[in-house]
């Protein structure tokens, strides 16, 4: 038992005291959580600019004429083609990609908003759909009655739709940022040093993965907790306004 | 004011409106009558085109709407409507759903429509409901919420679509008020009802649908009392 305890003490000491390499696992986290951030923006962005051309043309009724219909129709083709590509194919993939041959040019210290990128693309989709299933939650007479008063299409979505649509999407967004979050512990593969990074290369240096790895899991599960109440604060807020 | 000629709309292979031919007036007072499933209701959404008709046209105020080089948006604001199931936003209070299609397509500053809203609040009987929420009011108080947002526009014409048929029935009477002032008031309206009092003794003239045309039409005293079309008789006796 002594034994044991003494050799855990040691994993410890080697893993996080000796040469400060807490270090790597600090950064680690400020890595991960300004990689999950920015590419949540990004993806909200996206998503809800690829719902919107979704869901603008499947909702035109009547004649399909016109330049403004042969614009629409250009705009979906291409959203659902990007839906296509980035669902049908890995993350690590696109990562890779973005990095080694559409970034090439980029220099080390812009790796975080190349990762940003590339995670914030590929979150775009998911939340593209989330957002989609939103709109078509919201009662077609909100719309109606916002076009009846002279608001543009836009200007409906934007002040009438959307608005209602994230209340309900939120529990589902909240799960794409989870998703993400965790989804960012591949930055590796590029040499981003995120939590994960973190701790294969402590690995790398102590030959030790027992207390390295079960740390950032215990880390990850944290940040992922912290998170989970924060949206479930929202929410509820939200919620609260509801009933007013 | 509007002019409807040939009007058609069909729904797939399904023929809604078969040619409608119709003039209303500035001032005047139509109401809409007929069963279910005659294209009333269709025929109104035509007017501001919430459907798109699939053929003729629609002039209002002497410009064709049905023409996609004239800006739909435009003529909308001078249309109001009010739907059946009141539509209010409710995730804004009763003020800001007033407020917002004059602010946001910029006709009215702050403290103006601040002021527009609390004189149709005013008007509707609800001064004290400004910063309720949809939610809190009853079916009656939201649909002359509704009423007051489409006024805010200060509209040339008022569309109601069966605005009473969602409501409880000891909630008709005060909507009905609130339009019958409005006529009163000079405002041109457009009802498609089932209130056959209330298309009685407010409306001008009356048109029965039957089947996608307008079948008969005629002022209410004589519509009621001396229908000829035998479709239209026996709806009478249904309703009356």
């Amino acid at each position: 038992m002594a034994e044991s305890w003494a050799w855990l003490v040691n994993q410890f000491e080697q893993t996080f005291i000796t040469d400060n390499r807490w270090q790597y696992f600090a950064k680690g986290i400020v890595t991960t959580l300004e990689v999950t951030f920015l590419a949540l923006i990004l993806g909200v962005v996206i998503g809800v600019v690829i719902a919107v051309i979704r869901s603008a043309h499947d909702s035109q009724r009547g004649s399909k004429k016109g330049i403004g219909h042969v614009i629409l129709a250009f705009f979906n083709a291409i959203a659902k083609l990007y839906l296509t590509v980035i669902r049908g194919t890995p993350s690590t993939v696109q990562l890779l990609i973005m990095w080694f041959i559409v970034f090439k040019w980029a220099r080390d210290d812009m790796m975080v908003w190349v990762a940003a990128i590339s995670f914030g693309i590929n979150s775009g989709a998911y939340v593209a759909e989330i957002v989609r299933s939103g709109i078509m939650s919201i009662d077609l007479g909100q719309s109606e009655a916002g076009r009846s008063l002279g608001l543009n299409y836009t200007q409906t979505m934007g002040y009438i739709v959307i608005p209602q649509a994230i209340k309900n999407i939120l529990p589902a967004l909240g799960n794409e940022l989870i998703t993400l979050l965790k989804e960012t512990s591949i930055c590796g593969f590029i040499g981003l040093q995120d939590l994960t990074k973190g701790a294969m290369i402590v690995q790398s240096r102590t030959y030790a993965p027992f207390v390295p790895y079960l740390s950032i899991a215990v880390l990850y599960l944290a940040l992922v907790l912290i998170l989970s109440k924060l949206l479930s604060i929202f929410e509820r807020r939200l919620r609260e306004s509801d009933r007013r | 004011m509007i002019d409807v000629k040939n009007l058609e709309k069909s729904f797939g292979d399904h023929f809604v409106l078969k040619g409608i031919n119709e003039h209303i007036n500035k001032g005047e007072k139509v109401a809409v009558i007929g069963p279910s499933g005659s294209g009333k209701s269709t025929f109104l959404r035509c007017l501001n085109l919430l459907e798109q008709p699939t053929g003729g046209t629609i002039t209002f105020e002497g410009v064709d709407i049905t023409d996609p080089q004239n800006d739909i948006n435009k003529m909308r604001t001078r249309m109001g409507m009010v739907f059946q199931q009141f539509n209010l936003f409710p995730h804004l209070s009763v003020k800001e759903n007033i407020k917002l299609a004059p602010l946001k397509l910029k006709l009215m500053t702050k403290a103006e429509a601040d002021k527009r809203a609390l004189e149709l609040l005013e008007r509707v009987g609800l001064p004290d409901k400004a910063d309720a929420y949809p939610k809190q009011l009853s079916g009656g108080q939201q649909q002359r919420i509704a009423i007051a947002r489409a006024l805010a526009m200060n509209p040339d014409v008022m569309l109601f679509d069966e605005p009473t048929s969602a409501l409880d029935p000891e909630m008709v009477g005060e909507v009905l008020e609130i339009m019958k002032e409005l006529a009163d008031d000079g405002m041109t309206m457009v009802v498609v009802t089932h209130e056959m009092g209330f298309a009685r003794s407010v409306a001008t003239r009356i048109l029965f649908m039957d089947e996608g045309v307008i079948a008969e039409q005629n002022e209410p005293e004589a519509f009621f009392t001396n229908p000829q079309n035998p479709r239209l008789r026996e709806f009478l006796s249904k309703v009356l």
